[in-house]
């Protein structure tokens, strides 16, 4: 069982403390980020989608992370390019678990790394050229490629190329869409503006140059499943759920999705969106141009899939409406199981999550199902809509951190001693080495899916675990 | 619909079971035929096919642009190793903020640690004015919150390409009081697109010994009785630092090594985070300058340093990752040469008891070819080793590698029979190293973890041997180096051969009559 001692701890004036050890000009600043949650609060009170402050270690990535790592990458028909230096492509390999099924080097390449690569001179000259026959070979050695896409990484926007033009000549030259991502890791000031960039090459070079499939022949029950990366099949478990209620989902974006997906997305009735932040401006952009409505689910925890099911439901026929009641009746026995298994071992233990885009909000009510309480939450990359959404989902009182520094969240964790700290990898050893309980709700550390019912199962039993593991009873040394 | 669910409270399934109920399997084989419009399955093998002939290794060889999984990372990555091995030490790393996220990320999904470093978060407008500013309050805010006794600066490619001059902005910085002015602050400049981690972390250890050492050629420096030793960007760091202070205990020879990340990287859990832990400490560092030789063993992480070491006046030796009975022999050879200590008994004996485990198990590995690649040094190593054992080392292949790397590998392999089929390959990638197994067989594979894209695809069993190492736990605790290093080396071979072999005779009642007992 886990050691922590859940103490009172006055929240507001833990706050002032750790700003202290700011620097003025920084400590200015990041109070601006900090909050405790009030009753009746509009928003969560913090500012959010600014520059993080320099040497103070964020855990925020780059614009590059956000478009080829998240949006990009996991599009499985195609290649991505890290065009740039070796560094950017190698990290992010196989980094993410967007689960596919293909044949990788044949006819799907989610797991690999390719790169052009850049040396000195490409620097110097330009790396027009050589990403002419970077196209060139890949069309060659991967003939059943679908379609390329460019993801700039820092130098490409400081030395001037034009890899617009490359992509134009080599789409027409290979009869492919080659699309170019202006998504230079300099760029805005977290992963967010990478998802932007990623979405507006989306608008520009699939839908404005490509058309849907010709044979493609809809139905009144075609929805998309926009911003599900698919982390350890987190697409699939939900994607199952929407078609027992009879919808057809003729998209996925982008976990296990392929380029006709995206052509075809422009065909659907409505388009159902998870990630919010990282795909609001597609659908955006789809609604005013082609006239599709988009609605925000959450896929997580029963409370949330089951009101999720029926929204959804409701923007069609009685017969879909009839179906997602039928659907809910039937998971209703396992979810119980899985509440009347974990819940008594997990009610009441206190969860601080810091993570990324839909997460500290979207996983709040499967943390409530299970009889657990959120006591801090805050985003990596949000923006201050995500806030006005995370509001209704937290409780007064709960500690608010936007763009946290690492030297933060460990004073705040190490004072509030939660039971369990949701976050992500270059988190997790810290809290560990604490002796406090740690998931990471990135890569759902390595388990997952955790959406839909058959992922709730998962959730609640890998909560357990982390918490009810003997390894925290025998941290102390009896001497 | 059936009202029977796969997934249950009682026994919850995971991914790699859920997937495969026949529910999910229904609904990817709709996906797939509705709404993917991918290629005919006939195609997909046909060309499945062709990628491994010799056709499609031709054309995978003639490539001179694109590089598809390759076995390097950037400078910064390797300098920001470089700098964790020493004491109390923040890498601060100039330019954008994602690159910082990465690197943290990558070396500690190896280690299974935490790994701090900050950037200064550098965006549109630094690229534009240069990142002056974001060095003077970076460094404020590094120092004020994480109390590091040193911060060493280097930079992602962005600081690189607008031409940002560290030197100039570490003293501006100074000057506006961001750190004490005698607080260290060593820099190195790590071009992404230059080298890869080796040359960031010889560019880190040359920058860290320039700051304490002063830069001038001084070939008269007074010398001590202590030697150097440079350990390389090391995967099994943890394992290998800890026997090389071992066997150094065991000579009675002072050894001091410079970028020791054993500690920082191999922390205790017991309830108190240490942001740093261990290390060469400043006065160690310092302190070296006087040494009368200093060792590296990976030359090709330390080219510059040595070069640095040698206008200091010290006698320098390089290896190149030494494993095995041989590379040790060299290692203890030129230990006892410096120090003018004779190899002790104890080692002796190590040897001995090393040797005696290879000639019970030598009759697995005689012949069996192998595949290796990784970082130039470490291929060389493991190819000395695998020949030692009489197994053949048939592809040897590193990005990093160059025709003088290509050339050494050559002549270890020219001075044995086992050699006769190997060749070196550098400046390929992974993608090189399917056409080669596809087209040449191999037995086993020795790589890391990216390596099990190759296992699934050739179906030749890797063995996991060099950084990075995501996908099996604590391996980097155990030592590669020293004879007991190459015993476990041994071990994980023969331990992927026996399990090879089991499972090529597990049929009941078809090939189980080989499920021997006793090997």
């Amino acid at each position: 069982m886990s050691l922590s001692e859940n103490t009172t701890v006055d929240v507001k004036n833990l706050v002032n403390e750790v700003l202290e050890a700011y620097p003025e000009k920084s400590r200015k600043r990041r109070a601006k980020h900090l909050n405790v949650l009030e009753a009746e609060a509009k928003d969560c009170g913090v500012k959010s989608n600014v520059k993080s402050i320099p040497g103070v270690m964020t855990i925020r990535g780059c614009a590059y992370a956000g478009s080829k790592g998240v949006v990009w990458g996991p599009i499985k028909d195609m290649i991505h390019i890290s065009h740039g230096p070796v560094g950017c492509g190698y990290y992010s390999w196989s980094g993410r678990r967007n689960y596919y099924i293909g044949d990788t080097g044949v006819d799907s390449w989610g797991t690999m790394h390719f790169t052009s690569d850049f040396q000195e001179k490409d620097i110097v000259f330009g790396g027009d050229k050589k990403l002419h026959k970077v196209i060139e070979e890949i069309n060659e050695l991967f003939p059943l490629v679908n379609g390329i896409s460019i993801q700039s990484e820092c130098p490409i926007g400081l030395i001037g190329d034009d890899i617009e033009a490359v992509a134009r000549a080599k789409s027409a030259e290979i009869g492919k869409p080659v699309i170019p991502v202006r998504c230079e890791g300099f760029r805005g000031v977290s992963q967010s503006l990478g998802h932007h960039i990623a979405n507006d090459a989306i608008r520009d070079w699939v839908f404005e140059k490509t058309e849907p499939k010709a044979d493609f022949v809809s139905t009144p029950y075609d929805v998309t499943i926009i911003g599900d990366y698919n982390i350890g099949g987190d697409a699939w478990s939900s994607r199952i759920l929407l078609e027992e209620i009879g919808l057809r989902v003729i998209a996925q974006w982008s976990g296990d999705g392929t380029l006709a997906e995206l052509e075809n997305t422009p065909k659907a009735k409505v388009n159902l969106i998870h990630c919010y932040r990282s795909m609001n401006y597609i659908a955006r952009h789809m609604e005013e141009k082609f006239n599709i409505p988009w609605m925000e689910y959450n896929f997580f925890g029963p409370s949330q899939i089951a009101e999720s099911l029926r929204k959804i439901a409701a923007l069609f026929d009685d017969k879909i409406k009839e179906n997602a009641e039928k659907v809910i009746a039937r998971y209703q026995p396992m979810v119980d199981a899985v509440i009347a298994k974990y819940k008594p071992r997990l009610e009441g233990k206190k969860v601080m999550i810091y993570v990324g885009g839909l997460r500290p909000r979207h996983v709040v009510d499967a943390y409530h199902d299970l009889g657990m309480e959120i006591t801090g939450t805050g985003y990596e990359f949000a923006h201050n809509d995500d806030y006005q959404r995370t509001q209704h989902y937290v409780k007064e009182g709960t500690l608010i951190y936007d763009d946290v520094t690492a030297f933060e969240l460990e004073k705040f964790v190490e004072a509030m001693r939660p039971d369990l700290v949701a976050s992500g990898i270059k988190e997790k050893y810290v809290f560990q080495k604490m002796g406090l309980p740690f998931r990471q709700m990135h890569s759902w550390d390595y388990s997952g899916p955790y959406h839909g019912y058959d992922g709730f199962a998962i959730f609640a039993r890998d909560m357990d675990l982390a918490i009810n593991n003997p390894v925290w009873g025998v941290m102390k040394a009896p001497f | 619909m059936t009202d029977k669910l796969s997934q249950s409270a009682d026994k919850v399934l995971d991914h790699y079971t859920l997937f495969r109920q026949p529910e999910y399997a229904a609904m990817f084989e709709k996906k797939k035929t509705e709404f993917e419009y991918g290629h005919s399955d006939e195609e997909v093998a046909r060309v499945s096919e062709w990628t491994k002939s010799e056709d499609y290794k031709a054309k995978n060889f003639a490539r001179e642009a694109v590089v598809i999984n390759p076995t390097k990372a950037c400078q910064p990555i390797g300098a920001m190793f470089a700098a964790q091995g020493f004491e109390g030490t923040l890498p601060f790393v100039h330019g954008s903020q994602g690159c910082v996220a990465y690197y943290r990320t990558h070396l500690t999904r190896h280690f299974k640690e935490p790994n701090s470093a900050v950037s200064s978060s550098m965006t549109e407008d630094a690229a534009v004015f240069g990142g002056l500013n974001n060095m003077i309050d970076g460094l404020a805010n590094a120092y004020a919150l994480y109390k590091p006794k040193m911060i060493a600066v280097m930079t992602t490619c962005m600081a690189e390409v607008i031409g940002d001059d560290l030197q100039g902005f570490i003293a501006n910085a100074k000057n506006k009081d961001s750190v004490p002015a005698d607080f260290p602050v060593p820099y190195a400049h790590t071009p992404a697109f230059v080298g890869s981690h080796i040359v960031g972390y010889d560019n880190m250890i040359k920058g860290i010994l320039t700051n304490f050492w002063g830069t001038s050629e001084n070939f008269d420096t007074p010398k001590t009785e202590q030697i150097n030793l440079i350990p390389g960007f090391d995967g099994f760091a943890v394992g290998n630092n800890r026997e090389l202070k071992r066997i150094a205990g065991e000579f009675g020879v002072k050894l001091q090594i410079l970028s020791d990340v054993s500690d920082n990287f191999d922390t205790p859990m017991d309830g108190e985070y240490r942001m740093y832990d261990g290390g060469t400490t400043i006065e160690e560092t310092k302190e070296a300058l006087h040494a009368k030789a200093t060792i590296s063993m990976q030359e090709y992480n330390t080219t510059q340093t040595l070069q640095f070491c040698k206008e200091k006046g010290q006698e320098v030796a390089k290896f190149n990752y030494p494993m095995g009975v041989t590379g040790t022999d060299e290692l203890l050879l030129k230990l006892a040469e410096l120090s003018g200590k004779p190899v002790p008994a104890s080692l002796k004996l190590e040897r001995g008891r090393l040797v005696d485990a290879i000639a019970d198990s030598h009759t697995h590995m005689h012949g069996k070819r192998f595949a290796v690649y990784g970082d130039p040094d470490f291929c060389l190593g493991m190819t000395r080793f695998l020949l030692e054992l009489g197994a053949e080392p048939v592809h040897i292949l590193s990005t990093s590698g160059s025709k003088k790397w290509e050339k050494q590998v050559q002549k270890a392999l020219d001075a044995s029979p086992f050699g006769k089929s190997g060749a070196a390959h550098g400046g390929k990638d992974l993608w090189h190293l399917r056409s080669l197994i596809f087209t040449d067989k191999v037995d086993y594979i020795i790589g890391n973890s990216y390596g099990k894209y190759l296992e699934r695809d050739t179906k030749v069993p890797l063995i996991r041997l060099t950084y990075p190492i995501f996908d099996r736990h604590h391996h980097h605790r155990y030592p590669t180096w020293g004879y007991q290093g190459a015993l476990n080396v041994l071990v994980r071979i023969l331990d992927r051969i026996f399990e090879d072999i089991d499972a090529n005779t597990n049929i009941v009642g078809q090939t189980d009559y080989s499920f021997d007992l006793i090997r």
